[in-house]
């Protein structure tokens, strides 16, 4: 599905946060948005799923504006937010719990356990999972959303490097497979340049802007070693970075 | 070990204890109607047990009816409050301040209302336990991480799925832990309700004994009404053990 943002406005009481964003995604793009703690990277995507009320602006999925956000996207916190009180199985099927199909959920959940490299431990608590483990969890909750569009709020930030490299990577192969729009916020540029088609630069708050860097290399040819030979992109993201710090 | 250890030191001092009362009494040839020996309590609690029996269970079932209305009131009402913090910032300060009107008053009142039958017993029942299990009810909604009400908004649920599926469930815990102390408290509220005018129960029983200068009645009553306090307890832990079965397992 098609997205698309105009002149989203917010501030927290009398500090302004956001004012006046525009930026689009198109149909099945992943695109990550960068930008130094604090911009409020957060605060779009709580607007977005209707957590935040904005003040003004507009949202439009495919042209048509929605105003109700309730389960339009489907949206990862930065924590995992799994209940420690249920099992993998029903935190996974949180949506069909809300919307009364927990049973068909959790056929298609059980079928993606292994893809997601939960296999066996339906039943287990997540205080018993690793937290690579848990954030796959949470990505399986927030994948099994019919929403086609999906915001990720830093979904590997909490992770230790490895982890988050692995996670990366396997990201990277189920794009095909969830056949999404993908809006992910991250701090880590290599991640951005890893895993998406676009990379929004977003600056210090009250942003108002957002700077674009098309990363061009198609999926199937990005390993790590073509991450590791970005140099140039690397410099132009973070020149892009300090030129919407001198704006202000 | 150290568990152990943590209730052999306890039992031991009360059995230190138990044994310099039976030497005093015996020793000073303490008379029953004014200290009756811990092996006359004992022997009286034996030979009473039926009687003891029959009233405890009108004095439990007090209890539970109590316990469970207090928790049906608490949960609604918790729930209202942390829904509408207008209803909140009225009544919390109410609640805290009906904490303070000594039972022993009340009760008299809810007999004149109410009559002498099981009613006015439940009712202080719940007016004991009505308030540590608001009390941690709420709190324990209070502190649900905010974050947890945002995703769960954010895949759909309207403002009352929210208890159901996190609110509740997180405040479990600690409702738990309120609970607790209510249970604790409930066979003294009953007794106290019991007390005041009743046919059966341990109050009436305790009453009765009382003014027959009966003091290892008197005592044999009190044990019961101790064990039953901690049965009362236990009987939360246990409740909490099958309720929480992911508490065990955390990290
Ligand atoms: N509840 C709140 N009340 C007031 N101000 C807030 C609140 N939450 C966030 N802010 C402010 O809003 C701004 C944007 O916050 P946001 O969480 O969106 O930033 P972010 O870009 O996601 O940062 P990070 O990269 O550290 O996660 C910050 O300056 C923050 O101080
Ligand atoms: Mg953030």
């Amino acid at each position: 599905m098609k997205l698309e943002i105009t002149g989203l406005t917010f501030s927290y009481g009398t500090k302004s946060i956001i004012s006046g964003l525009d930026f689009s995604l198109e149909e099945g793009e992943f695109v990550s948005i960068l930008g130094p703690s604090g911009c409020g990277k957060s605060t779009v995507l709580k607007l977005l799923t209707g957590v935040l009320k904005a003040d003004g602006g507009s949202v439009f999925l495919d042209g048509k504006e929605v105003k109700d956000r309730g389960a339009c996207f489907a949206y990862m916190p930065q924590n995992d937010l799994l209940f420690p009180w249920k099992n993998i199985l029903d935190n996974v099927c949180l949506y069909g719990r809300i919307h009364g199909q927990q049973e068909q959920m959790k056929a298609e959940a059980m079928a993606r356990f292994p893809i997601f490299g939960l296999e066996g431990y339906e039943k287990a608590y997540p205080s018993a999972l690793s937290g690579g483990m848990r954030q796959r969890a949470a990505f399986l909750r927030t994948s099994l959303m019919p929403a086609s569009v999906m915001l990720l709020d830093e979904p590997f930030g909490a992770l230790d490097v490895i982890t988050r490299g692995q996670m990366q990577d396997w990201l990277l192969s189920m794009r095909e497979s969830l056949n999404r729009t993908v809006l992910l916020v991250t701090h880590d540029m290599d991640e951005a340049i890893y895993l998406s088609d676009r990379i929004l630069i977003m600056g210090q708050a009250p942003s108002s802007s957002v700077r674009q860097i098309l990363v061009e290399e198609p999926q199937a040819n990005r390993t790590r070693d073509w991450l590791y030979g970005q140099s140039s992109l690397r410099r132009q993201i973070y020149h892009e970075i300090s030129r919407m710090g001198e704006a202000l | 070990m150290e568990n152990c250890k943590d209730k052999l030191i306890p039992a031991g001092v009360i059995g230190v204890l138990l044994l310099l009362w039976e030497g005093a009494v015996r020793l000073f040839d303490i008379p029953l109607y004014v200290l009756p020996s811990p092996l006359a309590v004992v022997e009286r609690m034996v030979a009473e047990r039926s009687v003891l029996t029959a009233h405890s269970l009108v004095t439990v079932g007090e209890a539970l009816g109590g316990i469970f209305i207090s928790l049906v009131l608490a949960m609604a009402l918790g729930m209202l409050m942390d829904a509408f913090s207008l209803i909140r910032r009225g009544l919390y300060p109410v609640l805290v301040v009906t904490q303070t009107v000594p039972m022993i008053v009340l009760a008299p009142i809810l007999i004149i209302y109410m009559g002498f039958g099981l009613a006015p017993k439940i009712l202080t029942v719940v007016l004991m336990c009505f308030f540590p299990i608001a009390v941690s009810f709420t709190d324990g909604m209070g502190q649900v991480d905010e974050e947890y009400v945002n995703l769960v908004r954010s895949f759909g649920a309207g403002r009352w799925k929210i208890y159901p599926l996190v609110k509740i469930p997180a405040a479990v815990p600690s409702l738990l832990s309120g609970l607790k102390v209510a249970a604790t408290y409930s066979i003294t509220g009953a007794v106290v309700g019991e007390w005041i005018g009743a046919q059966q129960g341990l109050g009436y029983y305790l009453i009765r004994v009382k003014n027959g200068y009966m003091l290892d009645k008197v005592f044999a009553a009190v044990v019961v009404i101790i064990f039953l306090s901690l049965c009362m307890n236990g009987f939360i832990t246990l409740l909490g053990r099958i309720v929480l079965p992911y508490a065990g397992k955390q990290k």
